[in-house]
């Protein structure tokens, strides 16, 4: 089988059943808009023409004008260019903390599912330990000991979202392990490492990106109450996080200054959950729809019998 | 009940152990030297060995795990290092207070998350179901900070009825000082409780059951109390349960905001001072703390659904 075999059968079924489950909702239109955006804008960013987002002036706690979009804090600056800029952290964040947590998650869930009975009980009385740490807790503490900055707050998150994975990973490799065109394959020859990535891998997918989409939030979310706390991304680095543990010392004076980054906060976390519910419900189909979602078929949740064909058939 | 109960406590060993583990491994594998760490740059080589030495980070590891092993039996869990006296007299006065607003912050999510959740599902598709869906999906959206700042503002800047920060005095006193903390705490969870209530009763008004008790001619209100509810409930103590750690860390922050006194307060404080045998102390308080109440959570079960005593 070609490089097209069973990711690129699984792409084109989960696209076009995402697509059919966007389709007709408006609200879906606006949340992968605003997504797009903020991807535009952290990628812009130096481009932009922006006051410095570190240049202080004279001119502090100045209420919302044309100049100021957002006003400026305590030091002067200009809180719609740190706001904007913060967006490069928050998505480096919510991406990074899905790359590196997702990967170990999943390498760490696949070999609990796919070792024998030992190995497997002790890597997942270990997912169960890490999962019942307070995950905000965890990365405090995560932080605290390896520094502040992206990369280490991406760490720190990690340790809480693998587990996640690991657990979810688990669930689908054994179940799919016992399948019968895993024995065929087994039967043809194929090594355990082609069987876990050819087999058994792709159709952990649907579960993983289900996941994934609902991390990215969840992450940039962690990130702001790491930051807003003060040992996350610190400043002078602007994060939404960190704009508003500024501004909450200001509060009266100049409510802008906490209200602007929380509100983008907000629209940004919100959009990335609708976005994870219509993933999920798209990928998804035991779980029952939210209300944004189009009717969707039960024929459209039933894999065609073409797909079901190409997915069978044993690579080896 | 009971056996149920000590049943769950040995099933929770193993996880509570290995917790106790990797909170001490966590804390051991700093980049550097701990000591050095906690004095900063103008240290002396003399007072970082002396601290060592006090740490007792100068012994071989698995000495160090033995006096840590060994102290928790005792319940002992060294000297705070920013306050000079011992950790568990520290964790023993701030744990009232987090527990108390743990509760009131699930307390929050419940009177909240359950009604907007009923609502919805019975209104199923109308304008009050999406407003609701909205709005609960903006409450876990928002992170707990925002509620914090905004209740705050209102309640405290703007009409001044409640007060913004400190525990309170008598039992009065104490409950008004809980009110906005608990509010801010809990509407992340109550956003998530209003999300499962709504797809749980929806998934039980489908059931057979829910369709005899409607054919018997059985009074509405009774059917929805007795068949739709209850069971639709179930899941929804799942989920406050399996949040019992994020409902910790929004403690945390809120203790942050409000000024209280409290674990989280505290480890903010271990934190910034890298008060390394305060943080262990806490981080183990949190996760017993985490593992205890979901299984508390857990056992509520048994009264909302007797086949699972069995």
């Amino acid at each position: 089988m070609g490089r097209r075999g069973f990711a690129g059968g699984w792409e084109t079924s989960a696209v076009r059943r995402l697509r059919r489950a966007i389709g007709g909702s408006w609200i879906l239109w606006i949340a992968s808009g605003f997504v797009i955006l903020l991807g535009a804008v952290a990628f812009l960013a130096p481009y932009l023409r922006l006051t410095d987002p570190f240049a202080q002036s004279l001119e502090r706690l100045a209420p919302p004008s044309p100049e100021h979009p957002f006003g400026t804090d305590r030091l002067g600056r200009d809180v719609f260019s740190r706001t904007v800029w913060a967006t490069r952290y928050a998505l480096a964040v919510g991406i990074g903390t899905v790359g590196v947590g997702g990967t170990v998650g999943t390498l760490w869930g696949m070999a609990a599912g796919f070792s024998g009975p030992f190995v497997q009980e002790a890597l997942s009385r270990l997912v169960d330990v890490f999962l019942s740490f307070p995950p905000l807790i965890l990365a405090m503490v995560v932080v605290t000991l390896i520094g502040n900055g992206v990369f280490p707050v991406v760490v720190a998150l990690s340790f809480g979202v693998a587990p996640r994975f690991a657990r979810v990973a688990r669930a689908v490799v054994l179940a799919v392990r016992v399948q019968g065109y895993v024995e065929a394959a087994r039967a043809l020859g194929a090594s355990s490492p082609r069987i876990l990535v050819r087999h058994i891998l792709p159709n952990t997918l649907d579960a993983l990106i289900v996941l994934a989409t609902l991390t990215v939030p969840t992450a940039i979310l962690t990130e702001a109450l790491l930051s807003f706390l003060g040992i996350g991304i610190v400043e002078p680095t602007p994060t939404w996080g960190n704009i508003a543990s500024m501004g909450q010392m200001v509060l009266r004076e100049a409510p802008w200054v906490v209200f602007a980054p929380s509100l983008v906060l907000l629209l940004t976390v919100l959009s990335f959950n609708l976005l994870g519910d219509a993933v999920r419900d798209a990928l998804d189909p035991t779980v029952s729809r939210g209300v944004w979602m189009r009717r969707v078929e039960r024929a459209d949740l039933e894999p065609e019998p073409a797909r079901i064909a190409s997915r069978r058939i044993p690579a080896g | 009940m009971t056996r149920r109960f000590l049943h769950r406590l040995v099933q929770i060993l193993p996880t509570a152990l290995g917790a106790l583990v990797l909170v001490f491994v966590l804390l051991r594998i700093v980049p550097g030297d701990p000591a050095a760490a906690m004095l900063g740059v103008s240290a002396t080589p003399e007072s970082v060995q002396a601290l060592r030495t006090q740490l007792g980070l100068d012994r071989p590891l698995w000495r160090q795990f033995l006096d840590y092993v060994g102290g928790l039996i005792r319940l002992d869990l060294g000297t705070s290092l920013a306050f000079r006296v011992p950790v568990a007299q520290l964790l023993a006065q701030a744990l009232g207070p987090t527990l108390l607003l743990a509760l009131g912050g699930t307390v929050v999510s419940v009177l909240i998350g359950v009604p907007t959740g009923v609502v919805a599902a019975l209104n199923r598709g109308k304008p009050i179901d999406q407003l609701v869906s909205v709005l609960a999906l903006v409450g876990i959206s928002l992170p707990v900070f925002v509620w914090g700042v905004v209740l705050l503002v209102l309640f405290t800047l703007h009409w001044r009825v409640l007060p913004a920060s400190g525990l309170g005095e008598g039992v009065g006193g104490t409950l008004k000082a809980l009110v906005l903390p608990s509010l801010a705490t809990g509407m992340f969870l109550a956003g998530l409780v209003s999300r499962i209530t709504r797809s749980s009763v929806l998934g039980v008004l489908g059931q057979d059951y829910v369709r005899t008790a409607w054919a018997k001619g059985l009074e509405p209100m009774h059917v929805f109390r007795r068949h739709v509810l209850r069971n639709a409930l179930i899941p929804v103590v799942t989920v406050v349960g399996l949040n019992m750690g994020t409902l910790l860390g929004g403690v945390v922050v809120v203790e942050g905001i409000f000024a209280r006194p409290g674990l989280g307060r505290l480890l903010l404080d271990a934190i910034y001072a890298r008060d390394y045998p305060l943080i262990q102390g806490i981080v183990l308080v949190s996760v017993l703390m985490t593992i205890l109440l979901n299984q508390l959570v857990d056992l509520l079960y048994t009264l909302l659904d007797p086949r699972v005593a069995a």
